[in-house]
């Protein structure tokens, strides 16, 4: 049962084949199996179950709320969850409860979505590893799968087999890991400059970043304001969309958010993509690129051409500078966001009291780790008088000519962009660690990040499995609100590809039960 | 942490800004906070001017001052500027704290409509372009009472620019010639005020309370002085004066300060100052809060404000949720210069006597009504109004609208003494007795204490032919032609009427007996 996706089992649900108590216990008793992943940092086992009695109740009575009902569900732990610690993997918030639920997390229990717990990420949602967060890294669970053992048995025989598993990208690798073995539903992600779509892609997951604007950020806590979005990962795109259906719309507590009111959706199912016109940035076919995923982005164009789509390539022309221009645009929001953990009034607070201002340093050097304070540092340089119009209003200045990039290339008349996700598959975390937190943010922010910039929708899709075994996911860019129709037309690539289920049953012998209905699922992705 | 402020900024002569920063907090709860600030607020940017015209000691170069305001003003709404919190006058410490007021990580600014209105009406009121579209800004600097380490203020593109405020000095011995200045506003801009901290020096603590500083007028001060057709000096600021008597004063000694400083070869620093009211001048500030790089930035979480004109209302929009400056202005009430001019032209008023009755709240309706009741002159209510009633608020520290004298009762007074049922002096006698016994009318009083003017002629001409056989060395003194002793006579015989005689009808009669 929890193999299917999330429209399967709300079916399921809601023709009695399983109660919500029985899959939150499934999904529960799952969590502990798949502990040493380090998925969740706080997992809510008793207002999960509470919840799900409450949705059993609801469904003995015939009063469901409606697709959401009973449904496991996972949260990144940047977003406010009243009662339950919301610590954004940081010293900082290490204890701190939130007396109010974001915006985004209350739309989903009001639907009656049973919240599983909150999810491991990097410190404050800085990183693209998910191995940067206070409560250590989050282990990619195609680690332990067995497509990638048998590739690569020849090479990991005599290792230490333990220290070569791989990360799950970042920064919402928790959520990524969480959906990839079952254990939700769905996750609610944030993604700034990719951390939805990047651990998506490596978890082989559907990754999804709305437009911005279209969905409140009441309640997450920042790390970019202008950029920041909550984002959705699922087990396919059907999945995606009905959450985004829940949660989309004006919210009165987030001025930034549509006055438009929009209406949850059922995606069509498309059969002819003749009249799609499918744009290839030909600025991200960069030299780093991994052939394979190379290889597959090819694939997949042709595969739209085959079909009879229109296929083009495209140019984005300030796509070399974007990089650096996110980097001073967020580092500026940083500094400035991360200026209310003073240790007054929430968090951690260090023991000195000689003044006011050396409590204010000492907490914050306790409180942050390297990453973040780095970011600071930086940011406060940027906003400094003397700095402010050669940095932040230069990158505010490029930020425009990159956004116009996709206006210019959508006003052409392309209907979605096709770009990879990330470079290469996932790498073992040994590996990943030998490049600092900036240089890594860089690296696999690159195909990601100028969609935040330009505040666009995007997604990303599992395609197929790597000659290592693992997940490589491609990006699916849209027009601004077009959501609708970008998840349409991955839709129509996922059912195309394919994509294979994980099959994690020499890691979980005695729950062979949960993975036996792998079929379905791949059936499923229809 | 959003108390909504205005902030304007203004100079006078050359270079004030007025800051009117939109606190949020007390509506109209703050009646005498704000009548005493708002009244002298007004005279001490009329007193600058006169300041700037200062000579140095030994009179060989003049010096003039150049002085600009940053005046943060609260705005009187129901809620704050960026959350549904309360704003209350002396509502308990952090009561009225929401969650973003708090800053709790993941709440955003929401922009409160009542304050925009607000700030687009002074900006109005004081002739200032408004503009359309502005931003708002963050503002760093790290403080205990401001949570967010931010304030959102309005820095590059404010709501309103530009405008200025005609005001009048009172100059001359008598400061009975009225002048008329203008102070430039440079800008208004909302602001969300911080939170207040209270020191506890005892034990050492400082105590925040978020429901924000309470909301009385707060000013920075700019000042420099130089010599006319010099370049400007270097300025000091002056920060925190909460009131404009002390406004006044800091300005005044720091002038004197910096012409003295200069005068003996010593320079100005550019730095930031305190007004110490107990030594009665400025000292230098310890912190380094002038010195600070505040790193603003574009607050990414408030969308530009927008506002529209009737010509520029985009169609069909919802009057919900959109601002039309033309609305504000049709619902501007009269201005006070406009209120003055009316009541000089209209009852002859003298214009410093103008400006008494609009600074003091509910006078100016009190005026009105008592004259709407009376068939006394203008003038004499005016009289009446100034010298007495006011004397008595003041004396006993009320508010015009917690007078025990209604503006009926002092019409029915007026008419009495207008139609000469009482003297002046009885009436005198019944305002204090209003003043003292609520409810009775002065005609009650009038009659319980028979203060009604004498007006059997025979018995009065009795009364003064008795006064006379009884002091004849004073008839004799007046008709040597002590021209004083006839006052005296008066007196003496009001003294045998219990003070119900007409004066000059007993001049008459005196003189006639006298002459004859």
């Amino acid at each position: 049962m929890l193999g299917r996706t999330l429209r399967e089992v709300s079916a399921a649900l809601k023709q009695g084949q399983i109660t919500p108590t029985e899959l939150c216990q499934k999904c529960l008793s799952l969590i502990k199996k798949t502990k040493f992943l380090n998925a969740y940092i706080t997992v809510s086992e008793e207002v999960a179950l509470k919840q799900a009695e409450e949705s059993e109740k609801r469904y003995k009575k015939g009063h469901s709320l409606g697709d959401l009902d009973g449904i496991p569900i996972a949260v990144k732990d940047n977003f406010s969850t009243s009662g339950i610690e919301t610590t954004c993997a940081s010293n900082m918030l290490k204890g701190y409860v939130p007396p109010y639920n974001a915006t985004v997390v209350q739309k989903l229990l009001d639907q009656g979505a049973v919240l599983m717990g909150k999810t491991n990420l990097d410190e404050f949602a800085m990183g693209s590893g998910s191995t940067d967060g206070v409560f250590g890294p989050v282990k990619n669970p195609w680690s332990y799968s067995k497509q990638y053992r048998e590739k690569t048995k020849h090479k990991a025989h005599g290792e230490n087999e333990d220290s070569n598993w791989l990360i799950t990208g970042g920064s919402s690798g928790g959520s990524a890991a969480a959906v990839a073995t079952f254990t939700c539903f769905a996750a609610l992600g944030s993604d700034t400059g990719g951390s939805t779509r990047n651990p998506a892609a490596h978890c082989g997951v559907v990754g999804f970043k709305p437009s911005y604007g279209l969905v409140s950020r009441h309640g997450l806590i920042p790390l970019v304001n202008s950029m920041d979005v909550p984002g959705i990962l699922t087990r396919c795109v059907d999945d995606a969309a009905i959450v985004l259906g829940m949660l989309a719309g004006h919210d009165p507590k987030d001025s930034t958010t549509v006055q438009d009111p929009v209406k949850p959706f059922t995606l069509p199912s498309l059969t002819d993509v003749s009249k799609l016109c499918i744009g290839i940035p030909k600025e991200y076919l960069t030299p780093e690129l991994s052939s394979e995923v190379q290889s597959l982005w090819s694939k997949a164009a042709n595969l739209f051409e085959s079909e009879g789509a229109k296929v083009i390539e495209v140019s984005l022309p300030h796509t070399s500078y974007s990089i650096v221009c996110y980097h001073v645009l967020c580092t500026s929001e940083v500094a400035s966001n991360m200026a209310r953990f003073d240790g007054l009034e929430y968090g951690h607070r260090c023991d000195i009291d000689v003044s006011t201002e050396a409590m204010y340093a000492a907490t914050r050097r306790e409180g942050f780790n390297d990453v973040v304070r780095g970011r600071i540092l930086s940011g406060n340089f940027f906003l400094l008088k003397e700095n402010y119009e050669n940095y932040f209003i230069k990158a505010q200045k490029v930020r425009r000519l990159i956004a116009n990039d996709f206006v210019n290339v959508f006003n052409s008349g392309v209907d979605v962009l096709l770009t990879p996700t990330t470079l290469r598959e996932a790498v073992p975390y040994q590996e990943f660690i030998k490049e600092d937190n900036r240089t890594r943010s860089a690296q696999d922010d690159i195909f990601t990040q100028a969609v935040n910039m330009a505040g666009l929708p995007a997604v990303s899709v599992p395609v197929a499995l790597s000659n290592q075994g693992l997940p490589v996911g491609l990006q699916f860019i849209g027009r601004a609100f077009h959501d609708q129709q970008l998840l349409t037309v991955a839709k129509w690539f996922e059912k195309q590809v394919q994509f294979p289920v994980t099959q994690l049953q020499e890691l979980m012998d005695d729950c062979s039960s949960v993975f036996e209905i792998e079929k379905l699922a791949s059936v499923n992705f229809c | 942490m959003a108390a909504p402020m205005l902030r304007g900024c203004c100079l006078a002569r050359r270079g004030a800004l007025a800051c009117i920063d939109g606190g949020s907090r007390h509506g109209r709860g703050a009646a005498i906070g704000c009548r005493s600030s708002g009244k002298r607020g007004r005279s001490s940017v009329a007193q600058q001017p006169l300041i700037t015209a200062q000579k140095s000691g030994k009179g060989e170069h003049a010096w003039a001052a150049v002085v600009g305001l940053e005046i943060h003003a609260q705005i009187s709404s129901n809620s704050k500027l960026f959350s549904g919190s309360q704003v209350q006058f002396a509502a308990p410490p952090n009561s009225l704290v929401s969650f973003f007021d708090a800053s709790l990580p993941g709440t955003l600014p929401v922009l409160n409509r009542r304050c925009v209105e607000a700030a687009v009406m002074t900006g109005l009121a004081l002739k200032c372009h408004i503009n359309k579209k502005s931003l708002f800004d963050r503002k760093h600097y790290f403080y205990a009472d401001l949570p967010a380490g931010y304030q959102i203020t309005q820095q590059r593109l404010p709501i309103a620019v530009n405008g200025s405020l005609e005001y009048s000095v009172c100059v001359g011995k008598k400061r009975s010639q009225v002048i008329t200045r203008t102070a430039r506003i440079k800008q208004i801009q909302l602001e969300q005020d911080s939170g207040k901290s209270l020191h506890d020096e005892l034990r050492s603590q400082t105590l925040i309370d978020l429901n924000r500083a309470e909301g009385q007028l707060r000013v920075d001060a700019n000042i420099s002085v130089h010599h006319p057709g010099e370049p400007l000096g270097v300025r000091t600021e002056v920060k925190n004066l909460n009131s404009a008597r002390f406004l006044a004063r800091a300005i005044d000694s720091e002038i004197e300060r910096q012409i003295n400083e200069l005068e003996n070869g010593r320079e100005i620093l550019n730095e930031t100052r305190s007004f110490d009211c107990k030594l009665g001048c400025t000292i230098p500030m310890r912190d380094k809060e002038g010195k600070q790089d505040y790193r603003f930035m574009p607050e990414p979480n408030l969308p530009p404000l927008l506002l529209y004109d009737t010509a520029s209302l985009p169609p069909g929009a919802d009057p919900q949720q959109v601002i039309n400056i033309d609305r504000i202005r049709e619902q501007l009430p009269e201005l006070p210069s406009e209120t003055r001019e009316q009541l000089v032209q209209q009852y002859g008023m003298l214009p410093e006597h103008s400006f008494t009755i609009l600074n003091e709240v509910g006078l100016l309706e009190f005026f009105q009504n008592v004259i709407k009741e009376t068939r006394a002159e203008p003038k004499k209510v005016t009289s009446w109004i100034l010298n007495n009633f006011l004397g008595f608020l003041k004396q006993q520290n009320l508010a015009v609208n917690e007078s025990p004298v209604t503006p009926s009762a002092l019409a029915e007074l007026l008419n009495l003494l207008d139609r000469k049922a009482i003297s002046s002096s009885a009436a005198k006698q019944v305002f204090e007795e209003l003043w003292r016994s609520k409810g009775k009318t002065p005609s009650q009083i009038v009659s319980e204490k028979q203060l009604e003017l004498m007006q059997d002629g025979e018995a009065l001409n009795q009364v003064c032919l008795a006064v006379m056989e009884e002091h004849p060395q004073v008839v004799l003194a007046m008709k040597r032609g002590n021209p004083r002793a006839i006052n005296k006579l008066i007196g003496l015989v009001r003294k045998a009427t219990l003070s119900r005689a007409d004066p000059t009808v007993i001049k008459e009669i005196l003189e006639k007996k006298l002459s004859s």
